[in-house]
């Protein structure tokens, strides 16, 4: 089979780019391997983990359940853009920082796009809706209760 | 690359992925919301040689409510359920059942259609739309047609749908005037598959007597059960707690779930019955207190 190949254009923390992608490459492996925005994780790459959840339009989806060539013309939010232009933390970023809500690392990008939409949405959660909404990302140090105190104290700052 | 090659096509209007479709039959495949598509290509379980993309065709999505009926769109999004509140009250076995439908992230892509059209028996919408007697608008390059919910899953992963066809809206009917609904599941964590999960609707005469009950589980089949006949003895009776039970003991001597790893047979069995005991209890005093 010749290799399939289409011409996207879409936009990524709000640069545009274009670029020529096999169909068959997923948008995690587009990041990172194609812009170079190695910040999106990828773990079990089916839709299980969690580590590679960006937004898609403001909304969190897995990027490794996309294809890059679906992502034609929208727009992607990845945890490259998630901080200040001038280095300033988003007030989950420096929430996980506070209280330790990063063990390893590993699925803190998955975590903080989920994270930060659902506050957007919902500005004061109860613990349990914060740990429902954590349902769909899996931390393998096991360290949740450090990344809801996180999400609560950044729920807390973000309402002044 | 984690899926095998393929050629990928965006459809532009609903004909064109029919005309596509019935050109390439079974090598292809419609990719909606690709939640269960695309892991299966990435574990290279599925190798379709074309993908059609639908997420372009914005009239396969969204509610259209309609005398006597509620029509949904196929490529309506479980997040745009969750986020209809009216139609989560219309239809409370849907809004019940939504939150256990994976995570967040996959709701926001997941849609009704692809859901249906995957079967997977231990999914929660199968059980739920045979339990509110859909039925499945199917559409080909040729032709139009409606099936029961009842005549379109046919095994595992398996449907009534044909090489050359997509289902494009499911209808449901409104609900039944003095009746309550309950959808209850449980699994080993919020989002997983669950070990039984149970949709149970009770309408009641003026008398407040049984008039109709259905009664419908994901998890313990090939396909969801209809077991409705579980609940025979209650009808035209009040819903004591003693038929109840006997509801349940019946329902558990009809369905053969095949265990797993996580629930043996008999634990599936015995989750089943306790959830079609509270299940059935709330739908009856739901016809009162409402949802």
């Amino acid at each position: 089979m010749d290799t399939d190949l289409h011409e996207i254009t879409l936009s990524v923390n709000g640069a545009s780019y274009t670029r020529r992608v096999e169909s068959r490459m997923l948008l995690s492996d587009f990041l990172r391997h194609e812009l170079g925005l190695a910040g999106t994780h990828v773990g079990c790459e089916h839709g299980v983990c969690g580590a590679c959840t960006v937004l898609l339009d403001g909304e969190p989806v897995r990027s490794c359940l996309m294809l890059a060539v679906q992502a034609k013309g929208h727009a992607i939010s990845t945890i490259e853009g998630l901080a200040s232009k001038d280095g300033t933390y988003h007030p989950l970023q420096q929430a996980m920082h506070d209280h330790h809500g990063l063990q390893c690392g590993y699925c803190t990008p998955g975590i903080l796009m989920t994270m930060t939409a659902f506050l957007d949405e919902n500005a004061s959660p109860s613990e349990d809706e914060v740990r429902e909404a954590l349902s769909g990302n899996l931390c393998r140090c096991t360290g949740y209760q450090n990344i809801v105190d996180a999400v609560m104290t950044a729920a807390m700052r973000m309402r002044g | 690359m984690k899926p095998a090659p393929f050629k990928y096509i965006a459809a532009t209007s609903l004909e064109h992925a029919l005309a596509l479709k019935a050109e390439h039959g079974d090598d292809a495949k419609f990719l909606a919301g690709g939640q269960s598509l695309i892991p299966a290509m990435n574990f290279r379980l599925a190798r379709p040689a074309v993908l059609i993309d639908i997420n372009g065709i914005g009239d396969l999505a969204g509610l259209r409510p309609q005398e006597g009926t509620v029509r949904i769109g196929a490529l309506t999004r479980y997040r745009a359920l969750q986020r209809d509140d009216t139609f989560g009250k219309l239809f409370p076995l849907i809004g019940e059942a939504l939150p256990h439908i994976a995570h967040p992230q996959i709701r926001n892509r997941g849609t009704v259609g692809g859901n249906l059209s995957h079967a997977d028996p231990a999914s929660e919408l199968p059980a739920i739309a045979l339990a509110l007697e859909a039925r499945f608008r199917v559409r080909s390059a040729k032709q139009e047609r409606l099936i029961a919910a009842a005549d379109f899953f046919t095994g595992a992963l398996t449907t009534d749908l044909q090489p050359d066809e997509m289902l494009v809206e499911i209808e449901l009917p409104a609900p039944k005037p003095r009746s309550g609904s309950c959808f209850m599941e449980i699994a080993r964590r919020r989002g997983d598959f669950a070990i039984a999960g149970v949709a149970a609707m009770v309408a009641m005469d003026t008398q407040d007597k049984c008039a109709e009950i259905r009664l419908t589980l994901c998890g313990v089949g090939e396909t969801p059960v209809d077991a409705s006949a579980a609940a025979d003895g209650l009808i035209g009776q009040a819903p004591s707690e003693q038929a109840i039970r006997d509801a349940a003991a019946s329902l558990q001597g009809m369905i053969e779930p095949a265990g797993n790893v996580h629930a043996t047979t008999e634990y599936q069995r015995h989750v089943a019955g306790v959830l079609t005991e509270r299940a059935l209890r709330t739908a009856a005093q739901r016809v009162h207190d409402g949802y």
